[in-house]
Parts: structure tokens; sequence; C-alpha cells
């Protein structure tokens, strides 16, 4: 294997310094915040764009003449113009406001499927799926009759190629799959899976809640049709994320929601609906959650995804090997393409036990079937304990957690 | 003993640990070593499902007490089980719906008692008083 570039470039203390809530402790102790799958911290700039937009920014949007509306309008535009960039989607129409991955694949599974899906329909989804990438699939499926399928998971945790070549077929109308899985870290091989399905003429939607903290995207390149993320796991607020559609298919698909925002005129006759991206963002939207969403990303790409996917990667590394060498552990996802988050058992000892030592030092990690139970079926086991980075984890923080592991592992045994 | 003076005992007992890894050892000691339930209970009927560790709880008469047996694939939530049974099984089932459970938070482990923590203990401490109101009420 060769060898990684040396970290001392990647100014990992600097940027440490601007997450306020790292600087704190838990239970007496200083923080080590490894969950940052479930969600991650906040820098400094995203919490000063939130104070400064309601401070001296706020009305509401879209639909004043005065000089303090078109100003909150053109902030969260300024928020949409930025995930544009950050995903490298061709228009800013293409990309939406809503309230995070799961709503995103809400919306694409109820508008795609009321219009498209019909009884003996297939929709493909993959076996290492978070529920929020297969209950909205499996309510349209029960409301039009089509029928969901599954692309196993191999034991390490890759999904089976062979047999999702298979699988799709001339019923297939939609692939829906994590780029990155949330609970074995896998770096699906989605340019493959987006060409094959494309190749039979089957859209695509990456749920990429787990890939845009740590990956560059780019959905040109990618050709996919809708690309799902969560503000609050790429540094951003709570309650606002990105659903990224093709225009055609924008175009092409029924509104989600009706309201306010999304019409272009009302009768009780007949409605018309406004152009994009607005027909899909009924009601007031999170103008806030725009602007924070928009200085996180800012802030990830001046941060350079490039150097944080390798600082990321080499604390993997890191973690991996500090893990195997203590007895008895098991990880949970070793494909050779990873991201982000390392799960693990340790013997027989219950994910509940390791997580509460853990926690008594101070350590956050996630335990449980981290919203994968197919998966967890998959494996056998009821759960793992799941630690994951961000930009701001550093070595101090996994060499803690190996400590924390091998007391754990002391008392419980 | 009463469930009040039992607690006392455990608060007291507790008093003892100048750390949390002491109160944990203890409390790991005590999921380790106990022969918690028959296995013939361990069965779906008698499971409450907590997210992330199942708890598994029988209930029955025993002349004019209550005898509860349970258990968890967790070991922490085993010895709480452990502490949870030894004040409450063997009361009448009147004070068991009555009991107020205080020795929880005084031993510092409410945490694991929390709702949002999904570990099945909460509704098991729910599902042990109404063993205790219905049991009563089946007396009278
Ligand atoms: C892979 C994956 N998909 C979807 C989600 C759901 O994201 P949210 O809860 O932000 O809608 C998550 C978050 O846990 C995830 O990891």
């Amino acid at each position: 294997m060769q060898p990684l570039p040396s970290l001392l470039d990647y100014p990992v203390e600097v940027l440490r310094q601007q997450f306020p809530l790292l600087q704190t402790t838990m239970n007496g102790k200083p923080l080590v915040f490894l969950d940052s799958a479930a969600s991650s911290q906040k820098p400094q700039m995203v919490l000063e764009a939130l104070d400064h937009y309601y401070r001296y920014t706020h009305a509401n949007v879209h639909r004043g003449v005065y000089t303090l509306s078109q100003e909150a309008t053109e902030a969260y535009e300024q928020g949409r113009r930025i995930a544009r960039r950050f995903l490298n989607a061709a228009h800013d129409e293409e990309v939406l406001f809503v309230r995070g991955t799961t709503e995103a694949i809400n919306l694409v599974a109820a508008s795609y499927g009321r219009k498209y899906l019909q009884h003996g329909n297939e929709i493909l989804l993959s076996g290492l799926e978070h529920h929020s990438n297969i209950v909205p699939w499996q309510l349209i499926a029960e409301a039009t009759g089509a029928q969901i399928r599954v692309v196993p998971v191999l034991d390490n945790g890759e999904l089976d190629l062979d047999a999702y070549r298979k699988l799709l077929g001339d019923r297939t109308r939609m692939v829906a799959v994590a780029h990155v899985s949330n609970t074995l870290g896998t770096i699906n091989p989605v340019e493959e899976i987006i060409r094959l399905a494309h190749d039979r003429g089957v859209p695509v939607l990456l749920d990429g809640a787990q890939a845009a903290p740590h990956t560059t995207i780019d959905v040109q390149a990618l050709d996919v049709d809708f690309y799902a993320f969560s503000g609050h796991k790429v540094y951003g607020p709570t309650g606002i994320g990105i659903l990224y559609g093709k225009k055609k298919w924008l175009e092409e698909l029924p509104p989600y929601q009706g309201g306010g925002e999304m019409i272009a005129q009302v009768t009780f006759e007949k409605t018309t609906y406004a152009e994009l991206p607005h027909k899909f963002e009924a009601g007031t939207p999170d103008i806030s959650g725009a602007v924070g969403l928009g200085a996180a990303l800012q802030f990830v790409m001046d941060a350079g995804r490039e150097a944080i996917a390798l600082h990321e990667a080499r604390l993997l590394e890191y973690t991996t090997g500090n893990l195997l060498e203590i007895d008895g552990l098991r990880i949970y996802g070793t494909a050779a393409e990873k991201a982000g988050v390392v799960s693990f058992l340790v013997d027989d000892i219950h994910p509940y036990d390791m997580g509460t030592i853990l926690d008594q030092l101070g350590i956050a990690v996630r335990t449980g079937h981290h919203c994968t139970q197919p998966l967890m079926d998959r494996f056998g086991i009821p759960g793992t304990v799941r630690a994951s980075f961000g930009m701001y984890n550093t070595r101090e923080d996994v060499d803690r957690l190996i400590t924390g592991v091998r007391k754990a592992v002391r008392m419980l045994k | 003993m009463s469930i009040k003076e039992i607690q006392e005992e455990i608060i007291a007992d507790f008093a003892f640990f100048s750390d949390w890894m002491e109160k944990y050892e203890y409390i790991i000691e005590l999921g380790k070593s106990l022969p918690l339930i028959n296995d013939t209970y361990k069965d779906e009927a008698h499971l409450i499902k907590g997210c992330q560790s199942r708890v598994w709880l029988h209930a029955e008469m025993d002349g004019d007490v209550v005898r509860f047996s349970a258990d968890s694939d967790a070991i922490i939530t085993r010895g709480i089980i452990a502490l949870l049974i030894r004040v409450l099984s063997g009361q009448p089932p009147e004070a068991i719906g009555q009991a107020d459970l205080y020795f929880i938070d005084r031993i510092g482990l409410k945490e694991h008692l929390s709702p949002t923590r999904a570990n099945g203990l909460v509704s098991m401490v729910k599902q042990m008083k109404l063993y205790g109101v219905a049991l009563a009420a089946i007396e009278k």
C-alpha cells in the first residue's frame, strides 16, 4: 500500500478551534466526539451566519417589494448558489431546499411514484440502506402496486454488483442507493451503478447523507438523476438539506406539497405551479437554515474537500489498525473503498454496554442498529459500536477511543 | 424489609464507591452473577422492546407477594435489573404499584432510566408497577 502523505499540511488544530462545542467536556472529561455521522458539530462561521441573518437580514422571502425582504431573498438564494457549486450542478433551480435527506427521498418517492410507478414495476434498493431510503419507497410501492427488490451486500460490506446487473430488468423504474453507507462506511461504485441503470433507461437516486461530508460530489460527472443530503451532517444547521434533481425530471414531476410560494396562479378551478425551484418549496422555507447551510458548505469548500477526505482516510486507517490489535474485536465493513465510519464489536460484549462505558470516559460514539436493521439482520447482529469522523477529529481522539475500548473490555469481560 | 428500607440500603452501599468506575464495576458484577429468569420465559411474550437492548420480564404470585424475574442482553442493563428486582420482588402487589423508586436518582443511574436511552428499562419499571396494580386488584 502507498503510504499517505504527511498530515502536517492539514491544519486540524486550527480547524478544530472553530468548533465551540468541541472545547467542552462530557462527564467531566474533555469531549471526544466520534459521532459526526449522526450529526456533525458546527463551526463558528455557521453560528455567526445564523446570528447575523436574524439580527440584520430577516424578513419573509420572495414576496416583499421592500429592501429587507429582497435582502433576505438574496441571502436565501445565495445559499442555493453555494449548494449548486458544492454539487457542481448545472443550474440553480436544480437545487431544492428540503428538511434533509429524509424529506428529499420522500419527495422523490412520492412525486416520481405518483407519475411513473404502476403495478408490477420494480424499485431497486440495496441491502445497506438507511431506513429513510427504504420506508418512503415502501409507502409508494404500497400505494402503486410496485415491488421493491434488493441488491445484496457481500461479507465485506460491498454491494454484489453481479446481482445488481441481474436485478436490473425491464420492470425496474428506479434505482435508489446510498453513495456511502452510514453503518459500514462502504463507498459504493456509484458511477458504475448509474451507468448500468442508464443503459436501461432507469433513473438513479443517490442518498448522499454520508458522502457529502467526506467526498467531492459532482452531479454532472456522475450524471445522477437525484442526489440527497442533509445540512446537519456537513457542519450546517439541523432542519435543512438539499435535493438535487435534473431539470428535466423536476419539470416533469408533480409537486410534492401544495401551498404558498409554489404557485403561479390559484383559482378554485385550477392552480398553475410556479417555476422551478419554487414548485417544490411550498410555504415559508427555512431561510436561516439555507443561510447557515451556505456558510457551512463554503467552509468545507474553503478547507478543501480533498484535504479533508485525505485527513479522514488517514484517521480511519489509524483507527482500524489500532482497533484490530484488540483481542476479539471484529470490524464490520471491510470494503476496499471506505469513508468516515468504523463499526465494530468485541467478542459478545453488547454495544449498549460498550457505549455506556465510553460515555463515562467522555467519548461519544453511536451504538445500535444505526437505522439499518436489514443490514444488521444480514450480519446476524443486533447492532454495532460505530465511531465516525469529521474534519476536526485528531489522532488524540482516536487514542482516547482505543484506550477507552480497552478499558471497557476489561470491565465488561 | 420494605421497599423504602431496601432502597436506603442500596443507597448506603453505593455511597462507598468513590468514582464511576467502581460503581459500574459493581453493577457489571451484579449483571454477571444473577440467574435472573427461567429460560422458558425468554420469549416474545415476555419481551419488552428497547431499541438498544432487550429486556424480558416475568411476574408471579408467591403467597401474598410478587416474585419478579427478568433479564437483558446487555450486562449493565442486567445489573440495574438486579437492583430493581432486589427492591420490588418479594413485595406485596399494592406496595409495588405505589412504589416511588427514588434510589435510582440517588445512586446516579437516572440516565439509564431515561426514555431516550431506549434500553427497555423505563418500560420494564412501568410494567412491574402495572403488575403490582393488576395483581392487587385480583387479590381483592
Ligand atoms: C445514509 C443516510 N441516509 C439518510 C439519513 C437520514 O438523514 P436525516 O435524518 O438528516 O434526514 C442518514 C442519517 O442518519 C444517513 O446516514
